[in-house]
């Protein structure tokens, strides 16, 4: 019990004193340092311990070295104009404090950055060789099994030209033929999920938010099936549709329809959320802008317009064609828009600013266009599909690749994280090999292509949890974040438009019926003059009263002041 | 007599004692006694007094018989005429005793001791009056001021350290959590019990001499004197003392700066400055402080006198007699020789202040006389932009009438203002320029319609022509300046047109060239690409400059300007074979087909118009609340005056400009998005100061689709965090100093060492 403790508490008082304290190793690190060189040590880390256990010093002192360009790519754009006052502490905490945060937060996304490690590859020809001349056969024969094997042919001549789609994580196909042929395929394994023939012409199919149910826009309404090929709904106020296009995120099936409705219905509930007469005839030019939910409208008289459900006129109408528009794309980033024309041009637009960046001139003219996940271009014009790199930064002259395939195509769809195009045309469909076309990384909680029947099952539990109200559509995504500047009129506009009525309007005076012939209508009359204008006439009474008082004592004043001055010396009056 | 006497005096006795405890007694107590009394003092003169006193005593009984019994207020009443050897009366000429009638007899009884005497003498000396003692209420409320002020100040040292807490990102409770970590060996000691017998005896025996048990940090006197004064109160001290300092120093370096300045301006202003100011304080002290007035009044009558004795600035010494000399060439000199004689009649000369005025006024007085009278008179009020007002001479309103001349000539405004102008003018110089002046802008008038066709280049021209105004204006010769400008103005304007014209042309090709490639479509490709690129490469050159010009002044947009961007041909290996099957919908309207085939020829003048009226249509209307026929004559025919239309008519503040301003091809909608606003804040919440701040810190996301999951657990970390089943208690007093003592203890424990070794 007696330990090694008490001895020395013994020696120190009872024994002789020593010069030196008894050496502890806490202590020792303190008085050990020098000043200068722990202040160099703090510079670089804060936290890290003095020296590790075994002595040796840590050859790489602090955290790993991050690169700045990669933190660069995950800068959120801050204004100049932040500084508080001086005297604002709190103000100047919180700012500090959000700004330390989203620093934290760059830093640390650009050091998980390293965790996607896969790089898009593209086509490279020899000297003097076009890459537009390389054969999808030569490419499908250089390339490793898997991925050739994505090169395919279906030869489906009975019924007609063929639209497609690919679902959100680009492992089903759905094709819809003209003439009412309707198949889903798990392409990669070439399994037919189902086929059936709806006995009617089909417009446009869409896959919905997952690869269990989509949506067949056919001769007269709007049907979804399951990936069974079982009807569930029939949608009698979706009617004529010619195109869809689906909003993952606010389970939104958009539709133009022939008659010139923009309608829009939520998915998750089955209600129809909006439906907008755009008053510009057939609609059959479609797109969405995927960073904002935007729906784009191509119109015949040269025209593409933008509408969001919540507002009953195009938010914009851009003037992009001399003919009529014959297709529309817009880029995953939400910044450039592809138009095609019947004057045969194709134009590249910066969709944040509205303004024309490059324009092309395809002899051809082009009738489908589809934009890849990383920014490739591919023109149909007639049989032959072009695909181009690059569009907007520099002027394009070729094509990057070019096939032709046996009919002319009706539709034309890059499919997402494959370095496919999949073709729908008069004789089937022809999936494509364009090198560099798809996302090379995956975000596994978003699209997973190799996700389990049960991780889908997960997924779409939180995707419909985090479900965006299509109240928050609109042109800038991040509207959301910005304080609201109306004033209060336009609220008080606002709010008797949601409504209805005026809250705030006052009642209109109607006299009570009374009998024996006292509502006459002289009666009523002279009763409803007796309350007319009652808070016009208080408001009158109080000017008035203020008016007479301000007189009184102007007159008052006037009187002081006179007194004033003729208190004066008795010789003034002698005064010139 | 004696007897009577002696009767008189009991009864007074009785009398007063009665009066003195009249204040409880009742009346009855009263009246008994004087019942008693009654036959002894009936005779006495005093039997009027009595009788008013029983008057009194009387009607009061009656009045506290009828309503309710009033609380009587206590009498004090002397004994009359005789004076009691017991009472002190107050009744006599003044009625205040003095001390000093008492003290009078004092002297005469030896009795009474020396220092009692002198005592009483100070006594009568010290005319001070005892301050009468605070009232309750106040001596409480100042004992409450300063009890508050105490315990003010005893919460007041928690305030750091809410502060503190207020503002950690996250606080773990219970707070004070016993650190991780070695612990030093004295803690571990003190924890630690003697068991064993032995240990127990030795323990015995040291804390039976007082002596430490095991080796604390501090000594007993180093833990009081720890107490004594805080390290935080010393550091505020300290804190107090270096600011002290540190203004002092600053002082002291600013006025060595100041002394240091060679610039003799700044120090003439200063000085002048300095005297400004001590007059202004002066005339306070005047004021205020009279007597010190009158001694800075001497002290500055000292230093004239002085002045006035000593040759300092006179023009006697070392360097007034050379710049003398120089004076004759040197104007500096001069300059400076006078400022110096200046600088002696301002020092001699004798102040005047208000102590002196009366001296002054009179002065005035036979001054006032002396003046003309028309200084009495109001002050024209010279209205400065009044030509009319001003006596001036007719060349500076000529000059005049040419600066209002000029302004509306520049600005090419009403013309007929102008012309009105021009009648007035009086000089026959100015006559002929304007009369130049005009027929030039009749000429250039005349110029408009042919120019009207090509807008841009006519204001390109009148840009021109507006600084060649203003040219001829300043200069008299102008004549072939600007005819040869005219002459190029009128060649690029031609030129242009002729461009423009070709523009059009082109536009209208258009159509027939894809119509021509339709045709051609199947046969090659080439081929068509010449013909249409060939003026389209043509295009952009002019538009661009156009719309440069445009951006300052805004005029409709031109149909020449819209989709004229530059169209890069593409080549492509392959040609399509087939042909497009077009869509075969039977219910596609056939107008629709038409428009689409004959599309491109009015598109873009379509939707010009469209967006003109969208224009149109975001503009405020101005509402015109006129009721013809009121205040005046109504009719078919009459028309309201200027006067009443403009007075009816409400304007509203235009809108702000439209998002699309500069995009000729664009329409964008300026609607408000309703739906959106009612998720949105709509003020800006408290400590921010605009808008962009709260929206910058509202930037970052949260979610786990942007952020790793390392950062969502930093960011979302709770405030609080309290450990389960722990107890938190309420911050004891130690916590306050918590940080500073740990701080404080190894330093002490050293210092504590070395004076070990001292003491040794």
């Amino acid at each position: 019990m007696a330990s090694a403790g008490e001895a020395t508490v013994k020696k120190a008082h009872v024994g002789k004193k020593e010069k030196k304290r008894p050496a502890r190793y806490w202590l020792k690190a303190q008085h050990g340092e020098k000043p200068t060189k722990k202040r160099k040590r703090e510079g670089q880390r804060e936290d890290a311990p003095k020296s590790s256990i075994s002595g040796k010093a840590d050859p790489f002192p602090g955290p790993a070295p991050v690169r700045q360009d990669r933190v660069q790519r995950f800068k959120r754009e801050r204004s100049k104009k932040l500084k508080p006052h001086r005297n604002n502490l709190k103000l100047k905490r919180i700012i500090t404090g959000t700004k330390k945060d989203s620093e934290m937060a760059q830093e640390h996304a650009a050091r998980v950055d390293v965790l996607l490690p896969e790089e898009p590859g593209f086509l490279e020809g020899d000297e003097d060789e076009d890459t537009c001349t390389i054969s999808q056969e030569d490419i499908a024969e250089a390339v490793d099994i898997t991925s050739g094997a994505k090169y395919f042919n279906l030869k489906l001549s009975q019924f007609g030209p063929y639209r497609l789609d690919y679902n959100k994580t680009g492992r089903h196909l759905l094709l819809g033929g003209r003439r009412g042929h309707v198949a889903c395929i798990d392409w990669q394994t070439k399994q037919l999920m189902c086929e059936i023939n709806v006995m009617e012409s089909v417009n446009d199919v869409k896959w919905l938010h997952t690869e269990a149910m989509y949506a067949v826009a056919q001769k007269k309404w709007l049907y979804i099936y399951d990936s069974k090929g079982i009807e569930l709904h029939c949608i009698r106020k979706f009617n004529d549709v010619l195109r869809m296009q689906f909003l993952p995120y606010h389970f939104l099936l958009a539709t133009a329809s022939a008659t010139g409705f923009l309608q829009y219905l939520d998915v998750s509930v089955g209600k129809e959320v909006a439906a907008i007469c755009t008053k510009s005839g057939r609609l059959d030019v479609m797109c969405q802008n995927s960073q904002n939910a935007i729906i784009h409208l191509g119109h015949p008289n040269g025209t593409v317009t933008l509408w969001s459900p919540n507002q009953k006129e195009a938010l914009v109408k851009l003037l992009c064609h001399q003919g009529g528009v014959r297709s529309v794309a817009v880029d995953k980033t939400g910044t450039y828009m592809v138009t095609s024309g019947m004057d045969k041009k194709m134009k590249v637009y910066d969709i944040r600013a509205f303004k024309p960046l490059k324009s092309y001139f395809l002899p051809a003219g082009a009738s489908c266009l589809s934009l890849s996940q990383r920014g490739l271009l591919s023109a149909a014009t007639g049989d032959v599909v072009q695909v181009y790199r690059d569009v907007w930064s520099t002027p394009v002259t070729k094509p990057y690749m070019a096939h032709r395939v046996r009919g002319a195509v009706w539709g034309l769809h890059f499919c997402p994280f494959e370095d496919v195009l999949g073709v729908g045309h008069g004789e089937g469909f022809t999936s494509m090999l364009i090198p560099g076309a798809g996302e090379p990384n995956f975000d596994g909680f978003d699209a997973n292509p190799f996700r389990s029947a049960k991780q889908r099952q997960e997924w779409e539990v939180k995707a419909l949890l985090e479900k965006i109200q299509p109240e928050l559509i609109s042109l800038d995504p991040n509207q959301l974040g910005y304080v609201d500047r109306a004033n209060m009129a336009q609220r008080h506009q606002d709010r008797v438009e949601a409504l209805g009525y005026d809250p705030l309007a006052k009642e209109k005076f109607v006299p009570r019926f009374k009998k024996k012939g006292r509502s006459s209508a002289g009666a009523v009359e002279r009763r409803k003059k007796k309350v007319a204008h009652e808070d016009q006439r208080d408001v009158i009474k109080e000017a008035v009263e203020k008016k007479l008082k301000d007189e009184r004592k102007r007159v008052q004043q006037k009187k002081q002041k006179t007194a004033l001055s003729e208190k004066s010396a008795a010789l003034d009056r002698f005064r010139k | 007599m004696a007897n009577r006497s002696k009767k008189k005096a009991k009864k007074e006795r009785k009398k007063s004692a009665a009066s003195k405890s009249n204040v409880i007694f009742d009346d009855e107590d009263d009246r008994d006694l004087k019942e008693g009394d009654e036959n002894i003092i009936s005779e006495e003169e005093e039997e009027g007094d009595g009788d008013e006193r029983k008057r009194q005593k009387l009607l009061e009984a009656i009045s506290a018989l009828g309503g309710k019994r009033k609380k009587k207020f206590g009498e004090r009443s002397e004994a009359a005429v005789q004076m009691s050897e017991f009472t002190v009366n107050a009744q006599g000429n003044d009625d205040k005793i003095d001390l000093s009638d008492l003290l009078g007899t004092m002297e005469k009884t030896p009795a009474v001791s020396t220092k009692t005497k002198k005592q009483l003498k100070n006594l009568q000396q010290g005319k001070m009056t005892i301050e009468s003692p605070i009232s309750k209420q106040a001596s409480e409320r100042i004992q409450r001021n300063l009890a508050f002020q105490k315990a003010a100040a005893d919460v007041s040292r928690w305030s750091g350290i809410i502060r503190q807490n207020r503002k950690a990102e996250q606080l773990i409770f219970p707070l004070n959590q016993e650190p991780s970590g070695p612990k030093t060996m004295e803690k571990i000691v003190t924890g630690w019990k003697a068991q064993t017998p032995l240990e127990q005896e030795v323990f015995a025996l040291l804390s039976a001499n007082n002596q430490p048990i095991n080796d604390p940090i501090l000594t007993p006197a180093e833990e009081a004197s720890l107490k004594a004064m805080s390290l935080a109160e010393a550091k505020i001290r300290r804190a107090e003392l270096q600011k002290a300092r540190a203004l002092q120093s600053y002082y002291e370096a600013k006025a060595r700066r100041e002394r240091k300045i060679k610039s003799k301006k700044y120090h003439k202003v200063h000085n002048k400055n300095k005297g400004k100011e001590f007059l202004k304080q002066f005339e306070e002290m005047v004021k205020t402080n009279p007597a010190g007035a009158l001694e800075e009044l001497n002290k500055m009558e000292l230093a004239r006198m002085q002045e006035r004795m000593s040759l300092k600035h006179q023009n006697s010494g070392k360097w007034a007699k050379s710049k003398a000399i120089m004076a004759k060439y040197d104007e500096g000199a001069r300059k400076a020789m006078q400022q110096q004689l200046e600088l002696n009649k301002e020092l001699t000369h004798k102040l005047t202040t208000s102590l002196h005025k009366d001296e002054e006024e009179e002065k005035d007085a036979a001054e006032e006389e002396v003046m003309p009278s028309f200084v009495n008179d109001a002050e024209q009020v010279l209205d400065p932009s009044n030509p009319w007002m001003r006596g001036k001479l007719s060349e500076d309103l000529a000059h005049d009438e040419n600066v209002v001349v000029n302004v509306p000539s520049v600005v090419a405004a009403a013309p007929e203002n102008t012309a009105e102008e021009e009648d007035e003018i009086v000089e026959t110089e100015e006559e002929t320029l304007l009369r130049e002046f005009n027929s030039r802008r009749k000429l250039r008038q005349g110029e408009n319609p042919d120019t009207g066709l090509v807008m841009s280049v006519d204001d390109k021209e009148e840009d021109h022509e507006a600084a060649a105004d203003a040219s001829e204006l300043e200069e008299q010769e102008l004549s072939e300046f600007t005819n040869i400008l005219k002459g190029l103005a009128h060649n690029q304007c031609d030129a242009d047109a002729e461009a423009s014209a070709g523009n059009c042309d082109t536009q209208l090709d258009k159509p027939h060239d894809d119509l021509e490639l339709l045709d051609q479509e199947t046969v090659t490709d080439e081929a068509p690409v010449q013909p249409h690129s060939a003026p389209s490469t043509n295009n952009p050159q002019p538009s661009t400059e156009k719309e440069g010009k445009k951006r300052k002044r805004k005029r409709g947009i031109e149909i020449t300007k819209v989709l004229t961007k530059e169209t890069n041909p593409i080549q492509v290996p392959l040609i399509p074979t087939v042909q497009e099957t077009e869509d075969t919908d039977e219910k596609m309207d056939q107008r629709c087909l038409i428009k689409e085939a004959f599309a491109g020829d009015d598109v873009v003048s379509d939707f010009l118009r469209d967006k003109k009226k969208q224009e149109e249509e975001g503009k405020p209307k101005v509402v015109d609340l006129l009721l013809p026929g009121w205040g005046e004559w109504g009719g078919i025919g009459l028309k309201p005056s200027r006067h009443k239309r403009k007075r009816f008519r409400i304007k509203t503040a235009p809108p702000p400009p439209r998002k699309d301003q500069h995009l000729p091809t664009v329409i964008i909608s300026e609607k408000r998005n309703r739906s959106m606003s009612s998720h949105q804040v709509n003020c800006l919440p408290s400590p921010f100061e605009n808008h962009l701040q709260f929206e910058s810190t509202m930037r970052s996301p949260l979610g786990r689709t942007w952020n790793t999951e390392r950062t969502i657990k930093k960011l979302t970390k709770p405030k609080v965090v309290t450990r389960l089943g722990a107890i938190i208690e309420p911050m004891a007093q130690e916590e306050l100093m918590k940080d500073q003592k740990a701080e404080s203890e190894s330093s002490v424990a050293s210092g504590k060492k070395r004076r070990k070794n001292n003491a040794k």
